[in-house]
């Protein structure tokens, strides 16, 4: 089996389906869209805000704000990926013609989590730009401390969450079931348990929580709680839940009947 | 070359494929034969290791389907026409198969051409009827030209043209000196298609046969007798030791096993007056229901189920559903 190949042949799966190339659009727009918006709103109120937010205001996060429901195309790109090899019956054809389990997934993921990675990057960095344009005199340069980390990192999110969506996909094998348990999941459970003390510890450590850390530049010092971990081990948590997900949906490609 | 070797399949407590071992050799049309719900489809998804056996193997070319580096090179199936993705064109469908296993993209408009879809490659295939669904499926299959072809119920929902395209198909790929491999519910299609004939109920091989022999074992003959004087035919019959079976409806006699010629001198001799005297050959159709209809009885335990499950809806679930398929015959218009 040539890997090469199944890389293609998955690229062009990517590339000839409506449903793909809209969800990655939607992401960048959205998320650059919101973001522009929400800078224009804060650059405006800024001197209506009490002092302690306004010492605590972190630029470069609110130029990335509009990512918190770009992440939801995103998510869905990750679902439909995986999920309509299932709910189309095209699985059985893909697997008679790439039988080995782990290239076929390899192949699959690789090439959707890449070119999640490209959106990502790509929108963060246009999202970045286009929000410190609009905040004026409040905005930040990307040569200050962290930034330019926080503007990857907000790309890097974007394909993480899209590989753990796969993952989780391909556990259930279900666009549906998939998306039902995803978007309560991260629009939610994750913002609600966040906001109560007593589940909040448990909320850090959810992988949109935790890997949403990378994109801030200031800890968050009005609640006076901080997470356990910096920022790329709040990474690194998110990046363990795609691991474990994508392990988990080779299981069961392996052990299922196609 | 297709070797199963005692491959066996089970759903909990169901076994949907039991102990099969046969062999589908090149350049002959191999049937397989089996009502639905026999075991053909979980069989044929085992071979091209969809499905992971229970126990036993399958060897393509003599190795496993797995092994095989660019399979569709060495075999091609239609297994489910719907099996592609309705949002791609027909072409870029076929293209994302082609390129996994390093077949030229100039391949795919040449099946597009073979199976007569070039007008409307361009168009998503979830447009498609049925029959172009199937024609696509069979694109897919001759891809990689290969050695090996698989078709799982391939004339359903095809047209009486679509269905003669396909058996000179077939027909063409196995002169060729191509495996060909074709499941169906219907032996009528098979009659036309197949030089080889395997069948199988209930998961079990039942026969593996050429289908000559096939039809020299099973389709019994008769001779069809009527007579205005029926009753005086039938006590000659009787004084001569010959058994006879009425038929209730039509009043005619059918006699095994005795030469027409014989019948009408034992006739003339006694002065009966006969409207009817004619050879008949059992349908294979019948010969087959009556072959799987033993490996139903075998194993249908609801009491008050119809013993053989022909032509009966009554039957239990999972008995196989013969009203439809002898409907499909009689509309495919023999």
């Amino acid at each position: 089996m040539s890997f090469p190949a199944v890389l293609r042949s998955e690229w062009t799966k990517i590339r000839t389906v409506a449903s793909t190339v809209w969800t990655l659009a939607a992401a960048a727009v959205v998320t650059v869209g919101m973001s522009a918006l929400l800078c224009v709103f804060l650059n405006s109120q800024f001197e209506n805000m009490p002092k302690e937010q306004q010492l605590a205001f972190d630029p470069t996060a609110s130029s990335f704000a509009g990512m918190s429901l770009g992440q939801a195309a995103v998510i869905v790109f990750g679902v439909l990926v995986v999920g309509t090899e299932y709910s189309t019956g095209m699985i059985r054809t893909s697997l008679a013609a790439v039988p080995r389990r782990g290239s076929f997934l390899a192949g699959k993921l690789l090439v959707a989590t890449a070119l999640a990675l490209a959106v990502g990057l790509v929108t963060s960095f246009v999202s970045f730009f286009t929000g410190q344009a609009l905040l004026g005199e409040h905005s930040i340069g990307i040569g200050e401390p962290n930034v330019l980390r926080a503007v990857f990192g907000a790309g890097l999110y974007m394909a993480v969450i899209a590989l753990f969506a796969m993952g989780l996909t391909m556990v259930l094998r279900s666009s549906m079931l998939a998306l039902g348990i995803l978007l309560p999941f991260v629009f939610l459970l994750s913002p609600i348990l966040g906001s109560v003390d007593a589940t909040q510890k448990v909320a850090y450590f959810f992988p949109n929580v935790a890997g949403s850390r990378i994109m801030q530049t200031v800890p968050a010092v009005l609640d006076g709680s901080e997470p356990p971990y910096g920022p790329w081990g709040g990474f690194g948590i998110m990046a363990a839940w795609a691991a474990l997900a994508v392990v988990a949906g080779y299981a069961v490609l392996r052990k299922r009947d196609a | 070359m297709i070797e199963l070797e005692a491959l066996t399949k089970r759903f909990g407590a169901k076994t949907a494929v039991d102990n099969l071992s046969f062999q589908v050799k090149p350049g002959v049309v191999t049937g397989f034969l089996g009502p639905n719900g026999a075991g053909k489809s979980t069989t044929m998804r085992m071979m091209l290791d969809l499905d992971n056996p229970t126990s036993g193997t399958v060897r393509i070319d003599g190795k496993h389907y797995r092994d095989l580096s660019e399979p569709l090179k060495h075999i091609g199936a239609l297994l489910d026409a719907k099996a592609m993705h309705g949002g791609r064109s027909a072409y870029n469908n076929l293209l994302c198969l082609a390129q996994s296993n390093r077949i030229p993209a100039s391949r795919v408009g040449e099946v597009l051409d073979l199976v007569g879809l070039t007008a409307v490659a361009k168009k998503k295939s979830k447009g498609f009827s049925l029959g172009m669904g199937q024609r696509l499926g069979i694109a897919a299959a001759l891809l990689g030209d290969p050695e090996i072809l698989m078709f799982d119920e391939p004339v359903n929902g095809l047209d009486p043209e679509g269905i003669l395209w396909i058996r000179n198909l077939m027909k063409g790929l196995a002169g060729e000196g191509r495996t060909v491999f074709v499941s169906s519910h219907l032996m009528s299609e098979m009659a036309l298609t197949a030089d080889h004939l395997i069948v199988i109920g209930q998961g079990k091989l039942l026969a593996d046969m050429s289908m000559a022999e096939f039809i020299h074992q099973n389709s019994r003959s008769f001779v069809r007798l009527r007579s205005p004087q029926q009753e005086q035919l039938k006590d000659l019959l009787h004084a001569e030791g010959i058994a006879a079976a009425a038929l209730p409806d039509s009043g005619a006699l059918e006699v095994d096993g005795v030469a027409s010629e014989q019948l009408g001198e034992l006739a003339a001799r006694h002065g009966i007056v006969l409207h009817e005297l004619s050879p008949q050959r059992a349908s294979l159709e019948e010969a087959f229901m009556r072959m799987t209809a033993d490996s139903v009885e075998y194993q249908a335990h609801a009491p008050g189920a119809p013993a053989a499950g022909v032509g009966g809806q009554a039957g239990p679930a999972d008995a196989p559903a013969w009203g439809a398929g002898a409907e499909a015959t009689s509309k495919g218009g023999r």
